[in-house]
């Protein structure tokens, strides 16, 4: 097959910095972030749209990576875990999962942050409905997602979230 | 010693890197000459293996392939017996079971080659339930099809029958449940008879990999290493399995004289790993008018799936746990752990706890109706207090307080008056409201003389710049165990936590602290590590470089001088059981456990009944776990654990279809979500346990055993159906209300 099947260039815009990346017609998005890009935050649940694990921002929507087919990538712009931080800085979201117990064994974790901060853009004081919405397409196996939530409550507290760069 | 860190909810060690992604998980780890495995398995349930082909239009030279042949020691995943083969060779025993590698640098084309392979098997007879295998017509197992049996034999429940006014009976099933960590299980292997075996991966229990792999290999012990990459979750999935993976990585190193990678996508991963073991518990429960238990008689029956794996250690928790936290004087217990043709199942968080539990918890509702008592009311009549006997003769001797963790259960819940408002608003309702609850306790540490047999050791070692690192093989895998140790050891050092490491499991590098399983870390392991850390700051001190009250800094000046004049800072502790506990094997004996949690869960519930959902609306958890070291941690233990737990009573249903799994997926295997789960609210009472550290207990496995049976005790309430079996989906609640039509409306 790899004889058979020429690869195709993909060029986009990942946390900020231009990338440019030959794949497989057939390789989803997660796979060029994870093996070309080597952006390993993004995680690899499920494979099939069900857990979150993958999901990024792509042009400013929440989307599961492993749905994506790569072609889909090119032009576009992509904000993964890695471009959440600025530097050691953590961003209201991670702080708050930091302190309230919002991760466990941290595999959900990339995937959880970008959805918080999804939900957060949609509704930046969201209620107890809003959030279990919004966060529901996540899967989280450890915490029962009580800390979860109370993460979320947590980061709309605090004030310096900013929301540049999620829509 | 002062408690400046424990007891307080101190940042987690190793949760930047989690909330930054900056954490790398096994499948996160590339290296440059790294190719990857799969595995090839069995298609059907049982049969004698014919020949393997290997269909056309695969460079097969360019691949490493590896069968038994291949395999340099002994053809055998080592646990507590000898039977299951590391790949197959002549007899298949379960669908899905592993028998040829392959391996290649190139994901697409490896995943085309494993299509290619052909395994041609001749079927034989299998056996898919537990009453077939218990019927013995087809012997797939040893002689009697038996893995494991237990009798447990306490006072004369024959001679008892006599005085009971009330004979209460019910058999109370439990399903397959899969563990479903997000991470899914990998491994990546060097090999070669130079260097011998090193593997990293996703793992509970670094020695068992290292025990499995000596044999298979036929190195000596100190030739194989184990390295624990960061772990996606384990819950007992992480704890056998692993050996596997880690055994198949090898070999194809070892064939391939390159790095090797498996990592098993979700589809394998649910249809080839361990699951729950599905149970069948019978009771037959004698009782006085006045609600006395007199005499308990339980037949208690585990499926283990094809080979023995850990299904004796999970049937000896499971029996244990089966006659409640009451007092009985007559009780007879028989259980069994049988073989099928299933994937062996194997440990998941609870280990057969969780399964006679719930049938025990929904047995005393029957019994207290069968008597006309509330059900809190014969509990209460039967509850086990201190100096009073369990079922296998354990004299208790710290402080019950049953009464106490119920009345606080039910106020929180405000149980009495929604169970009264309940029953006024369900009549002619289309959604029924109801709240039930469970009793219960949950044994910390290895069973019996499980602790003394492992004999775990942990070692302190100070640096020159005044760290100190604790050196176990205990595993982080999300429940915090890294804090947990660190606080610890700061407060025996009367150090700041942040000059404490915890050093990654490596079996080349650290000493055997035991299995991350159990509930036993924090506990066991917590001792020990506090155990060590007082013996360092001691050795300081008695070295005059250090006095007792000292400061930070002191502290730090002191190992620098102690490391330059003297060498290396270095102390070991070692596992020593609290005094007087004694067990016996034979006759199953004696103290089960040095202590346990206890608790009392209240669910309430919603049911619809148009659609047949049951919903969780409100859930209350009160335990006492000694004292808490870390509230935030300790409370999110006991979240996840409901969470997982009101999966396994409502919603994850494995469908069998001849030993395999049919619903290998997310999609069509149902874990709760974020929408699913009730606000839990989380009550700890702390009575100090003299033998833990700080007087701490276990905590991990706990709030797997609750849940259910008190949201089946909140369905009946709601509904007036009894049901025996878990998971209660729509179907199972659709086809016990047809039966029940008439009290619905
Ligand atoms: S991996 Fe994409 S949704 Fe699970
Ligand atoms: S923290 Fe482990 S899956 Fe969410």
């Amino acid at each position: 097959m790899s004889e058979t099947v020429a690869k195709i260039n993909i060029a986009c815009i990942v946390n900020g910095a231009r990338q440019r990346v030959q794949a497989y017609p057939m390789a989803r998005l997660l796979d060029i972030l994870r093996e070309e890009m080597h952006l390993t935050g993004t995680k690899e649940g499920c494979g099939e749209g069900e857990c979150g694990a993958c999901a990024v921002l792509l042009n400013g929507a929440i989307v599961n990576s492993c749905l994506v087919p790569a072609i889909e990538a090119d032009g576009s712009e992509i904000r993964t875990i890695e471009g959440v931080a600025s530097g050691d800085q953590l961003s209201a979201v991670q702080s708050a999962f930091l302190e309230c117990g919002g991760a466990q064994c941290g595999i959900c974790t990339p995937g959880m942050v970008i959805a918080a901060m999804a939900l957060l853009a949609r509704h930046p004081h969201p209620g107890d409905a809003e959030i279990r919405e919004g966060l529901a397409g996540n899967l989280c196996r450890c915490t029962g997602y009580q800390k979860i939530f109370a993460s979320v409550v947590r980061a709309c507290k605090t004030s310096g979230e900013k929301l540049a760069g999620t829509r | 010693m002062e408690e400046k860190y424990f007891g307080h909810s101190v940042e987690r060690k190793e949760g930047r890197g989690k909330v930054t992604g900056r954490a790398q998980y096994v499948d996160d780890l590339a290296f440059p000459d790294m190719i990857h495995g799969v595995t090839v398995r069995s298609s059907i349930a049982r049969g004698r293996i014919l020949g393997i082909r290997y269909g056309e239009g695969i460079p097969w030279n360019e691949f490493a392939i590896v069968t038994a042949k291949d395999i340099p020691g002994t053809n055998e995943i080592s646990l507590i017996l000898h039977d299951q083969p590391c790949l197959a060779s002549e007899f298949i025993n379960h669908p899905e079971e592993p028998v040829v590698l392959l391996a290649h640098p190139d994901k697409y084309l490896l995943e085309e080659a494993r299509r290619a392979v052909h395994i041609d098997i001749e079927p034989l007879p299998a056996v898919f339930t537990i009453e077939d295998s218990l019927a013995k017509r087809t012997i797939i197992w040893g002689e009697d099809n038996v893995l494991k049996a237990y009798h447990v034999d306490k006072g004369d429940v024959d001679g008892a029958w006599a005085t009971a006014d009330v004979i209460v009976e019910g058999e109370y099933r439990t399903g397959a449940q899969e563990q479903l960590y997000i991470e899914n299980q990998g491994m990546i292997a060097v090999a070669n008879p130079a260097d011998g075996v090193t593997v990293w991966g996703s793992l509970q229990c670094p020695y068992y990999v290292h025990k499995a792999l000596v044999p298979i290999f036929g190195l000596p012990a100190e030739k194989i290493r184990v390295i624990q990459a960061e772990t996606g979750g384990g819950f007992g999935g992480k704890e056998e399995y692993p050996s596997m993976i880690a055994a198949h990585a090898a070999l194809l190193a070892w064939k391939s004289g390159k790095r090797v990678k498996i990592v098993y996508d979700r589809a394998e991963d649910m249809v080839a790993t361990t699951k729950r073991h599905p149970s069948r518990t019978r009771h037959r429960t004698g009782v006085t008018r006045d609600g006395k238990l007199v005499a308990m008689d339980i037949d208690l029956v585990i499926d283990g799936g094809a080979y023995a794996t850990l299904s004796a250690v999970v049937l000896s928790r499971a029996t244990i746990h089966s006659a409640g936290p009451y007092v009985c004087p007559n009780v007879r217990i028989r259980s069994q752990a049988v073989a099928t043709n299933a994937p062996p199942h194997g440990a998941f968080r609870g280990f057969g706890a969780p399964q006679s539990i719930f049938a025990v918890e929904r047995h005393l509702d029957q019994v207290a109706r069968a008597v006309n008592l509330a059900p809190e009311e014969l509990r209460r009549r039967n509850f086990l207090h201190r100096d009073q006997t369990t079922a296998t003769g354990q004299i208790i001797h710290e402080d019950v307080n049953f009464d106490g963790l119920l009345d606080r259960a039910f106020k929180e819940s405000d149980y009495h008056a929604k169970r009264e408002r309940f029953a006024k608003e369900n009549p002619g309702a289309t959604v029924k409201r109801g709240i039930g609850f469970s009793t219960f306790m949950h044994g910390a540490g290895f069973t019996g003389s499980g602790e003394v047999y492992l004999a775990s050791v942990v070692e302190l070692e100070a640096t020159a710049e005044g760290c100190v690192r604790v050196l176990a093989a205990s595993t982080e895998i999300g429940q915090g165990a890294n804090t947990i140790f660190s606080q610890i050891a700061a407060d025996a050092l009367g150090i700041s936590y942040d000059r404490i490491e915890v050093a990654q499991p490596d079996t080349g590098a650290v000493p055997n602290s035991g299995p991350t399983v159990a509930s036993r870390t924090s506990m066991v392991v917590g001792n020990l590590v506090e155990k060590a850390a007082l013996d360092l700051k001691k050795t300081l001190v008695e070295s005059g470089l250090l006095c007792d009250a000292c400061t930070e800094d002191e502290f730090v000046r002191a190992c620098k001088r102690y490391i330059e004049t003297r060498g290396p800072l270095r102390t070991r502790s070692q596992y020593e059981p609290p005094p007087g506990l004694h067990w016996d094997d034979t006759t199953y004996s004696g103290d089960a456990y040095g202590t346990y949690a206890w608790a009392v869960y209240v669910a309430e519930v919603a049911v619809d009944t148009l659609t047949y959902e049951a919903r969780v609306t409100d859930f209350i958890a009160v335990q006492e776990i000694g004292k808490v070291i870390h509230p935030v941690l300790a409370a999110g233990q006991i979240e996840g654990g409901v969470a997982q737990a009101i999966g396994m009573a409502l919603y994850e249903n494995v469908a069998w279809r001849e030993g395999r799994m049919a619903n290998g997926q997310m999609t069509n295997y149902i874990m709760p979500t974020a929408a699913d789960i009730p606000p839990i609210r989380v009550f700890f009472e702390e009575q100090p346990y003299p033998f833990g550290p700080h007087g701490a207990k276990g905590i991990g496995e706990l709030p797997m055993d609750g849940p259910a049976p008190s949201i089946l005790n909140a369905i009946e309430n709601a509904t007036g159906v009894c049901l025996r079996e878990i998971p209660a989906t729509p179907e199972v609640l659709m086809e016990a209300m047809a039966g029940k039509a008439g009290a619905l409306v």
